[in-house]
């Protein structure tokens, strides 16, 4: 196993509790940050480190952290983005349960570099019981001193709460969270203005991701340059990987970035192969709105090198041969999979999580499922396979939130590398309903 | 999202009111939040009213919460009809969520689905002829290395197999959760 920094400690008995958390180190980070680092060193720090954001985008935190308006006499709030609802992802919902004191840590050095003093974490509805486990702790850092009034005499307050979403994934969209945390419907709002000068209540807001801000504990503690010396050029440090799928051990992994996909996969400290022997057939490598990869650029790029678990490595070839790191949701399809089946499926879940507000998304959305359903029901034609592009050509760059693009473009990606298996549903209606098109494509390659 | 509507049909007969208590933990949840923002607590509000009369909201819950959170009762029904947790009619004792979405399905969430129905010889969305089981799909719930999984309340079942769901459904029965 590869180093571990965030979650070292997640096996150790009762490391949900303060005592033992801080018996290992805990709440270093904010005694050093209050009392010997001023807030625009922590932030330094954190550009230093080249940490870029774990809820899927990858923007440099640093960089989104030096955006934040500082009007006088105007709050500002930290909202940590826990909704976690893109399939395939469940990494902040292992963090939060295990060493939810890690969270609240990261909190608090956050909050005191972007001088939040009321900051909140919201949490997708269906994590109910995580939202007790986080209040839990955030009683106990207050019961000790962490969350309050003057903290650890250093005069700064902070006050953490933590808020319910109710079951939409449009929510994690950030804009959407805002709306949600003020008590509204999550549609997404537009932009400018971003966030960063109008957010929460009208006041300048920072939104993270769990990930993003638990790993400033690290960079707090070693410093910026060491985080740093962990991963390849611009993707560094250590990632959480959500694995699921056909795997013989998914789980949620930490690695140091810039491992082989191949190592990640087969390797004995990670996901240890395909089930049952099979074979691979496909990978979605970050989550259901990135591209999905054909076997073949999976653990390599088109250019023949080794894949690499990097931003740069997995996007590598575009569009057209490559895909993207994401939120890190690993989903792994075996030679049994049919990927007609899957892509209408994603296109389901677009379509029942548009928030309606643009029609090109939510008439587009609904569109792509009929077509897919009839094409993997038997009752499509051929034409529905360029009717797909079709809609997808609307629907992109024509819409409030990146919800639409990311509802087209796995679409594209499936029928760029699998064309062949969505022609044969349409002249092979009937088998195509009882036995799966498997590797034919795969073998041919 | 949001094609449900609010049915004026399914009404509480009676007028729903938190205990002392629970009127307790509205309030401070109100007041956690900053002077005149106190509407920032609805949904957490209407997970806690859902669960206090009978697992859904009706007309009358939400305009109990409207009133308490001296808030228009629209502001309430178009939260309650924008986020697909909370139930609009009414459901049985206990509520199974079953995640449909890919990562699921890739490892037999739909023969999962079947089977549960099967058992309880309901479709989804319906509730059991004994009131106490409403078998519903959901979207990814955040499980996906653990599937195929439902979620009961609180709780999420994982790693099902069909003799994992007979535990869990006998278990209900008998008014336990199961571990
Ligand atoms: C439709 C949609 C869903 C999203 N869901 C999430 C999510 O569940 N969690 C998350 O952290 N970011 C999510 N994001 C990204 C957020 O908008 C935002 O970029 C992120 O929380 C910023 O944090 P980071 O910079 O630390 O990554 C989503 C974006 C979109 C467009
Ligand atoms: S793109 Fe879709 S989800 Fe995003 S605002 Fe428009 S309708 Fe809503
Ligand atoms: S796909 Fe079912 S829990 Fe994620």
């Amino acid at each position: 196993m590869g180093r571990r920094i965030l979650l070292e400690n997640d096996h150790v008995p009762g490391i949900e509790t303060i005592d033992v958390y801080r018996k290992h180190g805990g709440y270093r980070s904010v005694e050093k940050a209050l009392k010997k680092m001023s807030p625009e060193q922590v932030v330094e720090e954190v550009q230093k480190s080249g940490l870029r954001g774990r809820g899927g985008a990858g923007f440099p935190t640093g960089m989104k952290w030096s955006f934040l308006a500082k009007p006088e006499g105007v709050p500002r709030y930290l909202l940590c983005n826990a909704d976690e609802s893109e399939p395939g992802t469940f990494k902040d919902r292992y963090l939060m349960e295990k060493i939810p004191h890690l969270l609240i840590e990261g909190m608090i050095v956050s909050s005191y570099a972007l001088g939040a003093n009321q900051s909140y974490i919201y949490i997708r509805g269906e994590y109910m019981w995580i939202l007790d486990i986080l209040e839990k702790a955030i009683a106990e850092a207050k019961a000790a001193g962490f969350l309050g009034k003057n903290i650890l005499g250093s005069g700064y307050d902070l006050e953490l709460g933590v808020a319910p979403g109710g079951g939409a994934y449009i929510c994690g969209e950030e804009t959407a969270l805002i709306e949600s945390l003020e008590g509204k419907r999550g549609n997404p709002r537009m932009k400018p203005p971003f966030p960063a000068v109008k957010g929460l209540w009208g006041c300048p807001t920072v939104v993270n991701n769990v990930e993003s801000i638990a790993a400033v504990v690290p960079i707090v503690n070693d410093g910026g340059e060491e985080y740093a010396k962990i991963g390849i050029g611009k993707s560094t440090g250590t990632k959480l990987i959500s694995a699921s799928g056909n795997l013989v051990r998914p789980g949620v992994y930490e690695i140091d970035m810039g491992i082989s996909v191949e190592e990640f996969i087969y390797g004995d400290d990670y996901c240890r192969g395909i089930a049952y022997n099979k074979k691979m057939k496909a990978c979605v490598p970050g989550g259901s709105s990135v591209p999905i990869l054909p076997a073949h650029l999976v653990t390599k790029t088109a250019a023949g090198e080794d894949r690499l678990m990097t931003y740069e490595s997995l996007a590598d070839g575009g569009f057209a041969s490559g895909s993207m790191l994401g939120s890190g949701g690993f989903i792994v399809f075996d030679e049994d999979q049919c990927i007609v089946r899957n892509t209408w499926n994603f296109a389901r879940f677009y379509a029942h999580e548009s928030c309606g507000q643009c029609s090109p998304c939510r008439e587009g959305t609904g569109w792509m499922e009929k077509v897919l359903y009839r094409l993997e029901h038997g009752t499509g034609n051929l034409h529905d396979i360029d009717l797909l592009a079709e809609i997808n050509k609307k629907i992109e760059g024509n819409t409030i939130c990146p919800l639409g693009d990311a509802a087209a473009w796995p679409v594209a990606a499936a029928i760029r590398h699998f064309r062949e298996e969505f022609e044969w549903h349409v002249t092979n209606r009937e088998e195509a309903q009882r036995k799966n098109y498997g590797l034919l494509k795969e073998s041919v390659a | 999202m949001g094609s449900s509507h609010v049915d004026l049909s399914k009404r509480h007969t009676e007028k729903p009111s938190f205990s002392p208590e629970k009127l307790a933990e509205v309030q401070a949840l109100m007041n956690s939040y900053p002077e005149g923002k106190h509407k920032s607590a609805l949904i957490r509000i209407l997970h806690i009213a859902e669960e206090e009369f009978g697992g859904w909201l009706s007309i009358e819950t939400m305009d109990y919460v409207a009133e308490l959170m001296n808030i228009q009762p629209i502001e309430v029904y178009e939260v309650a009809t924008f986020y697909t947790m909370f139930n609009l009619d009414p459901v049985g004792k206990y509520v199974f969520e079953v995640c449909r979405t890919g990562p699921c399905m890739l490892v037999g969430s739909d023969q999962i689905i079947d089977y549960i129905g099967e058992k309880l010889n309901i479709k989804v969305g319906e509730t059991s002829s004994d009131g106490m089981f409403t078998l519903k799909t959901a979207e990814c719930l955040g499980a996906c290395g653990y599937a195929p999984m439902l979620q009961c309340g609180k709780k999420f079942h994982e790693h099902l197999t069909k003799e994992r769901v007979d535990e869990v459904i006998a278990s209900y029965r008998e008014g336990k959760v199961p571990n």
